[in-house]
C-alpha cells in the first residue's frame, strides 16, 4: 500500500506517564505514507494516548515524534498537518453540517462561495449531500460520523487520525462503514491511523497494525501476520480465538514445555481409532460441551492435562459429527503451533 | 393468594392510580398549577390591570376605570430619568458581572482541580448564605470615607487617583459610599453570584472534545473561544444576565443606602405604593422592567442566543 517508502509517522522510544500510570511506555513504530495503519488493544493500552501524541493534545514525556520527518514537540494541535475524527464525533452543537464541514476552511479565511463548494464535494465524497442544511442533532450516528469524517478530511490533512469511530454504531452499520472507510482511504490516499480495541475491525481493515498492552506494542504486522503467527500470548488471545497451551499441557502435545497457541479452527477432529497422520500433534480426548453459532459449531475436547477449543465449519457435506461425550481424536500440523515469547503477559 | 383475595384500601388506590396515569398526573399537578396559575400569574395579572386605572388628584382615590393616563405620567421626563439611570445601572451590572463570570467559570470549569473546584464555590456561595442587608451596610462602611478603601488609597498613596474617580462628573461623588461608582460596585458584589452558577453550569456542558476539534481544525485559542466556547456559553451567560438585570431593575435596598440619593424604579414603586398611595403608577413603573426584559430576552433570541440549547 505504502507509495514508496516516505514515513508519515515515526514514534522513536516514546512515553507518556500520567502520575503514577505508564499511559505509553517507550514505544517505537513507524507508519508509511499511504497506509491503513491500526492501533489495536483493550482499554487503557495507551493506543488512544499514542493518536493524542500525533494530533498534539499530548506531549511525550521521553521519545520523538515525527509527522513527515519533522519533529513535532512542542508543536500545537493548530500547526499540525494532522486531523481527527474524534470517538464522539465532537460535531460543533452550534453550527449546522455545512460549517462544521466548513470549520477548517472558514479558519483559513477561504472565500464563502469556495468553502461551499468544497463542503458540497466533501459531502458528496461521505454520501451525505443535501443534508447540509442540518443541525447535527438532527442527524443519525451514523451520519454525524460521516460528517465528522468530511471535516477532517476537508482540510486534506497529510494524516487523518480515527479515533475508534465507529464505536458507537451498531453491528450492521458498523461493518458497512469499514467497507466504506476503506474504499475512502484508498481514493484519497491519505494515511489513517486508525484507534480501535475491535480486532475483527483491525484486521478487517488495515495494512498494518500493532497491538498494545499496557502502554507497549506486543506486536507490529499485517493482519494475516498478527493472527497467523502471534507473537505472544497477549496477541494470540486478543486477536480471534486461540488454545494457549504451556508447561505440563504443552509438554504431554508437543514434547516440550515451551508455551504456543493453535487456532480452534486448526485443529481436525477425527475418529478415536482414526489412524495418526504425519507429523502432527495429536491427543484423544471426550467432547464435553458443543456450541452452535450458525456458520460454525465449536466443540470443547477435553484431553490428558487440559481442553482444547475446536471450531468446525458447518459444511453440511456429509462429514460425521461428533457429539457430546464421544471419544475423539483430535490433531493438528506441527508446523501449526505457533511457540511465544515466554515473557508475555 | 389472601393478596388478592382482600386488597386494602392503600392498595386498590395505588392500582387504580396506576391504571389511570392521567388521574395521577392531574393529582400531582393541581397544587403547584393553582400555585402559578392564580397565585402567581393571577396577581401579575392583577399589578397589570391597576396600571390602566388612574389616580384621582384631587380626592387621591383610585379611580377604576381604564386608561391610559397613567402611563401618559409614566413618560414624563423625571420619570423617565429614573427608567433610564436604573436601566444603564442594570446594563452596566450585567456586562461586568459577565466580565468577571465568565473567565472564573471557565477556570472553574477547565483548570481548576476538585479541591480548588470545591473552594471557589463555596466562595461563591457563601455571600448568599448570610444577611442581604448585613452586607450591603458592611459594604457601606468599606466604601465610607473613613473606610478601608480610602485608608488603604492612603497607604498606597494613590489617594490622588480615588479622588480623581470620585470627581468623574455624574457617576463620582463626595465619598464612594454615596456615588453611582458605589452603588454599582455594591449591586455587582450582591448579584455576580447569580451570574457565576448559570455560566459554569454552561461551560461544564462544553465538552473537552469540541475544544480539542477546533484545534485540530487549525484554529488558534482566541478562534476557538470566539467561533466555539464563547456561543456555547451564551445560553448560560444569557440566563445569568435575566437573573442580575431584573434583579438590579427590581431592588430599592442598595440604591437607598448606597449612593446617590437620586431614586431607581425599585425605590420609586416603595415610595408610590406606600407614600403617596399612587398604585396605579407604581404598578406602571413594575411593567417597566417587564417590557425590558421581554425585548432584551427577544432580542437574545433573534441573535441565536438559545441556538445550542
Amino acid at each position: 500500500m505504502s507509495e514508496g517508502n516516505r514515513v508519515a509517522v515515526s514514534f522513536a522510544s516514546v512515553s507518556r506517564v500520567f502520575g503514577e500510570v505508564r499511559a505509553v511506555d517507550d514505544v517505537s513504530f513507524e507508519v508509511a505514507d499511504g497506509e491503513f495503519f491500526s492501533m489495536l488493544g483493550p482499554s487503557g493500552s495507551g493506543k488512544t494516548t499514542c493518536l493524542r501524541l500525533i494530533a498534539g493534545f499530548e506531549q511525550p514525556d521521553a521519545g520523538r515524534v515525527t509527522v513527515h520527518g519533522k519533529d513535532v514537540k512542542g508543536v500545537p494541535p493548530y500547526e499540525r498537518d494532522v486531523n481527527t475524527v474524534f470517538q464522539d464525533y465532537a460535531l460543533f452543537p452550534h453550527m449546522s453540517v455545512y460549517e462544521n464541514v466548513e470549520y477548517g476552511l472558514m479558519i483559513r479565511k477561504l472565500p464563502a462561495a469556495e468553502r461551499r463548494r468544497q463542503s458540497e464535494e466533501m459531502l458528496e465524497l461521505v454520501k451525505l449531500s443535501g443534508l447540509g442544511g442540518r443541525k447535527p442533532s438532527q442527524l443519525s450516528g451514523g451520519q454525524r460520523q460521516r460528517v465528522a469524517l468530511a471535516r477532517a478530511l476537508i482540510n486534506h490533512p497529510s494524516v487523518l487520525l480515527l479515533d475508534e469511530p465507529l464505536g458507537a454504531l451498531d453491528l450492521k452499520l458498523r461493518e458497512q462503514m469499514q467497507d466504506e472507510l476503506k474504499d475512502l482511504q484508498r481514493r484519497v490516499g491519505i494515511t489513517f491511523i486508525y484507534v480501535t480495541h475491535d480486532q475483527g475491525e483491525a484486521l478487517a481493515m488495515s495494512d498494518r497494525l500493532a497491538v498494545f498492552n499496557h502502554g507497549r506494542i506486543e506486536q507490529i504486522g499485517t493482519p494475516g501476520e498478527i493472527y497467523e503467527h502471534p507473537a505472544t500470548a497477549f496477541v494470540a488471545g486478543f486477536v480471534g480465538v486461540s488454545n494457549l497451551c504451556e508447561g505440563e499441557f504443552a509438554r504431554r502435545l508437543t514434547g516440550s514445555p515451551r508455551p504456543f497457541a493453535i487456532r480452534p479452527e486448526k485443529i481436525a477432529v477425527l475418529a478415536a481409532d482414526a489412524p495418526m497422520p504425519d507429523n502432527a500433534i495429536s491427543a484423544t480426548g471426550k467432547v464435553s460441551s458443543i456450541t452452535y453459532l450458525g456458520a460454525t459449531t465449536r466443540y470443547t475436547v477435553a484431553v490428558d492435562g487440559g481442553q482444547l477449543t475446536v471450531v468446525r465449519q458447518n459444511s453440511g457435506d456429509g462429514g460425521r459429527t461428533p457429539a457430546a461425550g464421544d471419544t475423539v481424536r483430535i490433531c493438528f500440523a506441527r508446523d501449526l503451533v505457533q511457540s511465544l515469547k515466554e515473557d508475555s503477559a | 393468594m389472601t393478596m388478592a383475595a382482600s386488597p386494602s384500601v392503600l392498595q386498590r388506590v395505588s392500582s387504580a392510580l396506576y391504571l389511570h396515569p392521567r388521574l395521577l398526573l392531574l393529582l400531582l399537578l393541581t397544587p403547584p398549577l393553582l400555585w402559578l396559575g392564580v397565585i402567581y400569574l393571577g396577581s401579575l395579572f392583577s399589578l397589570l390591570l391597576q396600571s390602566f386605572f388612574y389616580i384621582d388628584h384631587f380626592s387621591g382615590a383610585v379611580v377604576r376605570e381604564f386608561s391610559l393616563r397613567t402611563y401618559r405620567e409614566l413618560f414624563t421626563a423625571s420619570h423617565m430619568d429614573i427608567i433610564l439611570r436604573t436601566t444603564l445601572m442594570a446594563a452596566a451590572v450585567t456586562l461586568a458581572a459577565a466580565a468577571i463570570a465568565f473567565p472564573l467559570g471557565y477556570y472553574m470549569v477547565r483548570y481548576a482541580s476538585m479541591r480548588m473546584r470545591a473552594v471557589l464555590y463555596l466562595g461563591v456561595m457563601l455571600p448568599l448564605w448570610s444577611s442581604y442587608l448585613v452586607r450591603v451596610y458592611a459594604w457601606k462602611l468599606i466604601l465610607a470615607k473613613e473606610g478601608i478603601v480610602t485608608w488603604f488609597a492612603e497607604q498606597l498613596h494613590l489617594l490622588w487617583l480615588l479622588n480623581a474617580i470620585l470627581s468623574i462628573p455624574v457617576v463620582g461623588g463626595p465619598s464612594l459610599s454615596i456615588s453611582y461608582i458605589g452603588t454599582f460596585m455594591v449591586f455587582l458584589y450582591i448579584w455576580l453570584p447569580f451570574m457565576i452558577l448559570p455560566v459554569v453550569a454552561a461551560l461544564e456542558r462544553v465538552p473537552r472534545s469540541l475544544i480539542e476539534a477546533s484545534a485540530d481544525l487549525g484554529a488558534h485559542p482566541r478562534q476557538t473561544l470566539r467561533k466555539v466556547i464563547f456561543p456555547l456559553a451564551l445560553p448560560g451567560i444569557v440566563a445569568g444576565s435575566i437573573f442580575t438585570f431584573s434583579l438590579t431593575l427590581g431592588d430599592y435596598i442598595i440604591p437607598r443606602i448606597i449612593g446617590s440619593s437620586r431614586p431607581f424604579i425599585g425605590q420609586t414603586v416603595y415610595q408610590l405604593q406606600g407614600v403617596s398611595g399612587n398604585i396605579p403608577l407604581a404598578a406602571a413603573f413594575t411593567v417597566v422592567p417587564i417590557v425590558i426584559m421581554g425585548v432584551y430576552l427577544m432580542v437574545a433570541k433573534r441573535m441565536g442566543a438559545f441556538n445550542a440549547l
